[in-house]
C-alpha cells in the first residue's frame, strides 16, 4: 500500500501533498488543545507501533503481499487526529530510511494510510460500539474497524494507481507513470485486503483491546474519546 | 513510566520477532506488493518501462534499502533477518524520537498560547 516514487504523475502527488497540509496542521491544533501531558508519550509508541507492524508481510492471495497498519487501534487510543501524526512519523521514516514508500509519494501515502484509515475505521468502530457496549463487544467493534479502516485506504490506494493511466498516457499508447486502469488496479488491491490483510489488522485490533482492556494498560483506551476525538 | 515501558517492552518484542513478515512472504512464493514493483519487474510485465516512471524511480536513495544493508539484499537469509531486525531497532529509535519531538513542540506551542 506504499506507493513508491515514479507511479503517479506530478499533479496527483502534488495534490495529495496540498490535501494533506491543512489536514496535519488540524491534527497539531487538536492535538495541542486537547493532548494531556500525562499521555503524549503515547503519540512516539504509536509511530514505532505502526512502524513495525508495517513490517510483517503476510502473502496475500493472487501471489502478492499485503499488511497491517495498526492504524485503528492506535485512533481508538489517541484519537484519529493523533493517529494521523503518529503514522505520518511512521511512514516518512519509512520512505526515508528505507525506500518504503517514495518520497514524491509521502503526500499521498499518508493520505491514504494516515488519514483515511484511521478515520474511517474509527467512525465504524465508533457507531458500532455504541451497539455493542460490553467489554467483548468492544473488541468486535475495533477489529471490524480495522478491517473497514485497512479496506478503505486499500481503495483510495486503487484509485490514485487507477486514475494515472487516465491522466498521463503518451501519443503511443504508453502509460507514463502506474500502468494499469481502474478496472485491475481496483480488484487487484481489494482482493487481498478484503479478505486476508483486512482480517490480520481485524485480529490485530480487536484482540490487542480485548487484551489490553483487561490488563494494566487499560487506561490506554479509556479517556481518548474525550481528549483527541473528532 | 512503568506503565510506559511495559508497551515499549511489547514493541522491542514486535521487533524481534520481525522476520516473520520477511519469512512468511517467501515461504508462500509471494512477489511484491501490488502496485510497488521496480521498474525492471513492470518492465517484464508490460513489455515496456514507463517514461516518467524511469524518471522519477530513482529520484531518492534509502540509506537502508528495504530493510536490507545496501548492497546487501541478496545476501543469506540470515543475514537478511539480522538486517531486519536492525532496521526494527532503527525504526523504533527513528519513529520515537520523531515522535518525541513532535509532542514536545505540540506541546510547547501550548504553552505559548497562554503566555
Amino acid at each position: 500500500m506504499h506507493i513508491p516514487d515514479g507511479y503517479l504523475g506530478p499533479p496527483t502527488y502534488l495534490a495529495a501533498y496540498a490535501a494533506c497540509a491543512p489536514l496535519w496542521a488540524i491534527a497539531a491544533r487538536r492535538l495541542r488543545e486537547r493532548l494531556s501531558a500525562r499521555r503524549a508519550p503515547l503519540l512516539a509508541i504509536s509511530a514505532a507501533f505502526s512502524f513495525l507492524v508495517m513490517m510483517f508481510n503476510v502473502p496475500l492471495p493472487g501471489g502478492t503481499t499485503g499488511h497491517a497498519v495498526g492504524g485503528v487501534l492506535i485512533a481508538i487510543a489517541v484519537g484519529p487526529w493523533g493517529a494521523m501524526l503518529s503514522i505520518t512519523i511512521a511512514l516518512a521514516i519509512q520512505a526515508l530510511l528505507f525506500g518504503d514508500g517514495g518520497i514524491t509519494a509521502i503526500g499521498a501515502n499518508c493520505l491514504n494510510i494516515a488519514f483515511v484509515m484511521p478515520f474511517t475505521g474509527y467512525g465504524a468502530y465508533s457507531l458500532l460500539s455504541r451497539l455493542l457496549s460490553s467489554e467483548k463487544g468492544k473488541a468486535v467493534a475495533a477489529g471490524i474497524g480495522g478491517w473497514v479502516g485497512l479496506n478503505c485506504a486499500a481503495f483510495t490506494t486503487a484509485l490514485m494507481f487507477g486514475i494515472q493511466p487516465l491522466l498521463h498516457t503518451g501519443a503511443d499508447g504508453r502509460a507514463l507513470y502506474a500502468p494499469y486502469p481502474l478496472s485491475v488496479a481496483i480488484p487487484a488491491m481489494m482482493l487481498g485486503h478484503l479478505t486476508l490483510a483486512g482480517t490480520v489488522e481485524g485480529l490485530i485490533t480487536g484482540l490487542a483491546v480485548y487484551f489490553l482492556r483487561r490488563s494494566q494498560s487499560a487506561w490506554v483506551f479509556r479517556p481518548a474519546a474525550e481528549e483527541t476525538g473528532p | 513510566m512503568r506503565d510506559y515501558r511495559r508497551l515499549w517492552i511489547g514493541l522491542v518484542i514486535l521487533a524481534l520477532v520481525s522476520p516473520i513478515g520477511l519469512y512468511l512472504p517467501e515461504l508462500m512464493r509471494a512477489g511484491a506488493a501490488w502496485g510497488e514493483w521496480g521498474v525492471d519487474e513492470i518492465k517484464q510485465m508490460i513489455g515496456y518501462a514507463p517514461a516518467g516512471m524511469e524518471r522519477h524511480a530513482e529520484v531518492w536513495k534509502a540509506p537502508i534499502p528495504d530493510y536490507a544493508l545496501p548492497g546487501r539484499e541478496q545476501a543469506s537469509p540470515s543475514h537478511l533477518s539480522l538486517a531486519y531486525v536492525l532496521s526494527a531497532f532503527v525504526g523504533i529509535a527513528a519513529c520515537g524520537g520523531g515522535g518525541y519531538l513532535l509532542t514536545r513542540w505540540v506541546i510547547a506551542g501550548r504553552g505559548k498560547r497562554r503566555a
